[in-house]
């Protein structure tokens, strides 16, 4: 099952909106209004003793100011509010990409200073909106200046690996999101000699299972990683690019495409193209949203998509 | 754009001033105004992710003009990078003239699925 609708049966507008416990994983995914909100099985694992929680914001897209958000400063400002008032407060942050929207210096700029908000240690991978005309240098530049050429990394945190993939760069050839030769060589090398049991995030833009390929969405070389993963008895896919949210499990490995904090999207293949989607102005934020990890070594316990409503 | 759209003019001054000094490059870059070649335009309509027409045929010379009907922003690129714009938002353009004959084939690469083609007679 790749989507979900939302079921608003007996619950208010500022609860529960939508929940789906995945027994094979022992993922428990719910998207909560307001504060974020467990059921059962995810009550339980939402606080592990031992565990440590994170964030994942992404699509900010600063720098529109069209009908379907006339404000993303505003509500790029309210996510990172959000993060600020979870109960509990996440290691670090993991911004997915799209931070501006059309890779201006002042859109790079605007995004900085809204990001001086969190106080946590920020991890980025651009998305196709932060490369335009330059091949990420801007982007680069300003949020990953340590990293080597190609903008990839990884690094450990709470007994998780955590995977940093850049896959827009490709565009101009692959027609969709895409590695290339040399981040998948370093991905295998990355990997090699890591225990099975180790937790692994990979977290990039464009989704890594083909949702949509006739929008792009989709990774042109993602099985090749998805081989070097496999044997990781827990592996998380965190993605962007589609300002909605859209799961699917296979094995060990669970994709989730997560909401943007800018505008939503039209579902797959719903209307022309893709693009920004009007909301009536009272809905906007209950479209938008952050998600919160919760981790559990040695698996990812819970996704949780809060929104901003 | 500014760039792109003037570079031919730019460049046939400069290399008057280097063949016939200050005063032929004044003349070259009179004729270079008014020469027909130079005048030749055209437009590119970008629409619902689309470019039309997606198959644009014209003489060397033309400045082809690609307008961004969307509210998405768009670009556009050459994969060769004969040509490569920055972000086109909505209701803004972006110009390049077309010297050399050839077949242009361009994308999106913000969306790479719209692509087109400019072929230069």
């Amino acid at each position: 099952m790749d989507t979900q609708k939302p079921d608003n049966a007996g619950t208010s507008r500022r609860g529960l909106l939508k929940c789906m416990a995945w027994a094979g994983t022992g993922i428990v995914w719910t998207v909560a209004g307001g504060v974020p909100r467990g059921l059962g099985l995810g009550e339980a694992l939402a606080a592990p003793a031992d565990g440590f929680t994170f964030v994942q914001i992404s699509d900010s897209h600063i720098g529109f100011n069209k009908e379907a958000n006339p404000d993303t400063n505003a509500t790029f400002q309210a996510a990172l509010d959000r993060i600020t008032k979870l109960p509990k407060q996440p290691a670090m942050v993991l911004h997915t990409g799209d931070v501006t929207h059309l890779s201006k210096a002042e859109e790079f700029d605007t995004a900085a200073g809204i990001l001086k908000a969190v106080k946590q240690d920020i991890h980025y991978v651009p998305g196709e909106h932060d490369v335009i005309g330059d091949d990420g240098k801007q982007f680069f530049e300003r949020f990953a200046p340590k990293q080597k050429t190609g903008g990839w990394y990884s690094f450990d945190q709470g007994g998780v690996h955590f995977v940093g993939m850049v896959n827009v760069l490709t565009f101009e050839t692959a027609k969709a999101g895409g590695f290339g030769a040399e981040q998948l060589e370093w991905l295998e090398k990355d990997l090699k000699g890591r225990t099975a049991s180790t937790p692994i995030v990979l977290f990039t833009h464009v989704p890594m299972w083909p949702i949509y390929p006739e929008w792009g969405w989709a990774t042109e070389d993602a099985p090749q990683a998805i081989s070097y993963l496999k044997r990781f008895g827990s592996v998380t896919v965190l993605n962007g690019h589609i300002h909605q949210v859209v799961q699917k499990v296979e094995g060990n490995v669970s994709y989730q495409t997560a909401l943007s904090t800018a505008f939503p999207q039209p579902a797959a293949g719903q209307g022309p193209a893709p693009g920004p989607m009007k909301v009536p102005g009272d809905k906007l934020r209950s479209v938008l949203g952050i998600r919160q990890i919760d981790i559990a070594p040695p698996k990812v316990a819970a996704v949780t998509d809060v929104t901003l409503a | 754009m500014f760039k792109f759209s003037m570079r031919w003019p730019v460049a046939a001054a400069a290399g008057a001033v280097l063949a016939l000094g200050t005063a032929g490059a004044i003349a070259q870059q009179q004729v270079a105004a008014t020469d027909p070649a130079a005048a030749k335009s055209a437009e590119i309509v970008i629409q619902s992710f689309h470019f039309l027409p997606p198959t644009l045929t014209v003489a060397a010379g033309t400045a082809v003009t690609w307008s961004n009907h969307d509210e998405e922003p768009h670009n556009v690129v050459s994969p060769e990078r004969a040509f490569r714009s920055k972000a086109i938002d909505g209701g803004e353009s972006f110009t390049f003239v077309f010297d050399k004959p050839g077949t242009y084939k361009y994308i999106c690469a913000v969306h790479p699925h719209m692509q087109g083609t400019v072929i230069v007679q």
